[in-house]
């Protein structure tokens, strides 16, 4: 009997499920290793290099490279594991989590600023909130490709 | 014999933790967070426990995915505020109750939980925020702490109603100790927020505020909410309320079982202080005290 999954509708959302884990167990580790100052400049010395000491997968390599928040979520990272990646880098919360949305930064603060994103049209995939599909990326960034 | 006085509520978000390190309180943008928990400071001097079991959860700092344990308990005589990438906090180092601790988890594992004893860990901001918050930045925490984290990263994690449960189970297991301690304990985490993909920044104060009053009115229902409401309503993360409800589950007038309702209403619990605020970092932050009549 397969397992009932009823989070797979939410949009703009992965669950960090057991199978999620599974899938981005090295990437994770990778991500614990970071913890450590003396880890943290090696890889800035060579991420490449850091990087192939971990059994990884390719694409998996290339979002941590690219700093590709949402390409790592869905190869199995999860965002308390990736935000060693951020805390290296010198970003906050705020500023991964933002970079997910597509924002820019000011644009995700201020919209914090305004009360935060509103659930309504958020709730199920198929609605027209701002998380949907349809919608990505967020901001000034997806008006450019339209002018 | 020891007792549970009083419950204290109050998300955890690390920027507030970087804000109090940083000096950054009095600015515009956190000013009005940090004067909801005014009162809440002179309320803990005014009533100082003898110990708290404080409730959290470990955000990929203490375990990575070798080991993801649902419920763990503190044993240790003291924890270190973590490195969690920034380097640690400057708080103070956290003193266990190494013998309450024990107790605790000896009677709640006999009550059929299953923890995880845990005698080396350092602590991460879901733990020394809340501390700062309460405590602002004194040389010394006042007083011994024991952790209690909960898995609230890798889904499944522990159902509201298991949670409820086991805030009973811990109840009856401080009240089993004999020497006379004032125990409070806090529950932490939440409210509303969600920090990964195209829907980070979800906020959601009419599910929050509904929760807050559910939490204090009838938490026994509260316990029966779904987990996939929480993600719906209040995004990924906001799951971390179901921290909470240990916390409430530990409060006198939640009865143990059916034999023990008619003892459960003769208490009440009465709300000192509520607060509520959107938004600090990504979060929506809500604070809450209760004390047993």
């Amino acid at each position: 009997m397969s397992l009932h999954k009823d989070y797979l509708d939410v949009p703009g959302t992965i669950i960090f499920d057991a199978e999620q884990s599974r899938k981005g167990y090295h990437l994770n580790q990778f991500c614990m290793s970071l913890m450590k100052a003396e880890n943290r400049e090696r890889f800035k010395a060579d991420e490449m290099a850091y990087l192939n000491e971990w059994p990884m997968t390719q694409e998996q390599k290339n979002a941590v490279l690219a700093r590709d928040l949402n390409r790592c979520m869905a190869t199995g990272g999860n965002i308390y594991f990736l935000a060693k990646i951020g805390a290296t880098d010198g970003k906050s919360f705020q500023q991964m989590a933002g970079s997910m949305t597509g924002m820019t930064e000011d644009e995700y603060r201020a919209m914090m600023l305004a009360g935060g994103r509103s659930v309504e049209g958020n709730r199920f995939v198929g609605e027209d909130g701002d998380a949907q599909a349809q919608h990505q990326p967020q901001g000034q960034s997806s008006q450019k490709g339209k002018r | 014999m020891a007792k549970i006085t009083a419950s204290v509520f109050t998300s955890h978000v690390p920027a507030i933790g970087a804000a109090i390190d940083l000096g950054k309180t009095t600015e515009p943008y956190w000013q009005p967070l940090f004067k909801g928990y005014e009162w809440s400071k002179q309320w803990l001097k005014d009533n100082p426990p003898d110990v708290v079991i404080l409730v959290f959860n470990d955000h990929a700092t203490a375990f990575s995915l070798d080991m993801i344990p649902t419920f763990a308990i503190g044993t240790a005589e003291a924890y270190q505020p973590a490195d969690e990438g920034w380097g640690p906090r400057p708080v103070p180092v956290v003193q266990g109750h190494a013998e309450l601790a024990a107790h605790i988890a000896h009677s709640v594992i006999q009550q059929d939980f299953d923890l995880t004893i845990v005698n080396k860990m350092d602590v991460d901001h879901g733990l020394t925020v809340p501390l700062s918050l309460m405590c602002g930045q004194p040389e010394a925490w006042p007083c011994p702490v024991i952790p209690f984290a909960v898995n609230v990263v890798q889904y499944p994690v522990p159902s509201g109603q298991r949670c409820f449960n086991l805030g009973k189970a811990i109840r009856k297991a401080v009240e089993s100790y004999d020497e006379n301690l004032n125990v409070q304990i806090w529950g932490t985490g939440g409210m509303s927020h969600q920090l990964q993909g195209p829907r980070a920044g979800l906020i959601n104060p009419v599910f929050d505020n509904a929760f807050l009053d559910q939490l204090i009115s009838d938490p026994a229902a509260l316990a029966a909410k779904p987990h996939i409401d929480y993600v719906r309503e209040a995004g990924s993360e906001g799951i971390e309320l179901v921290m909470w409800l240990i916390a409430r589950g530990a409060m006198s007038d939640v009865a143990y079982d059916a034999a023990d309702l008619d003892a459960a209403k003769a208490h009440s619990v009465k709300v000192k202080h509520r607060f509520y605020h959107v938004p600090a970092s990504n979060t929506a932050v809500g604070h809450l005290i209760l004390e047993n009549s």
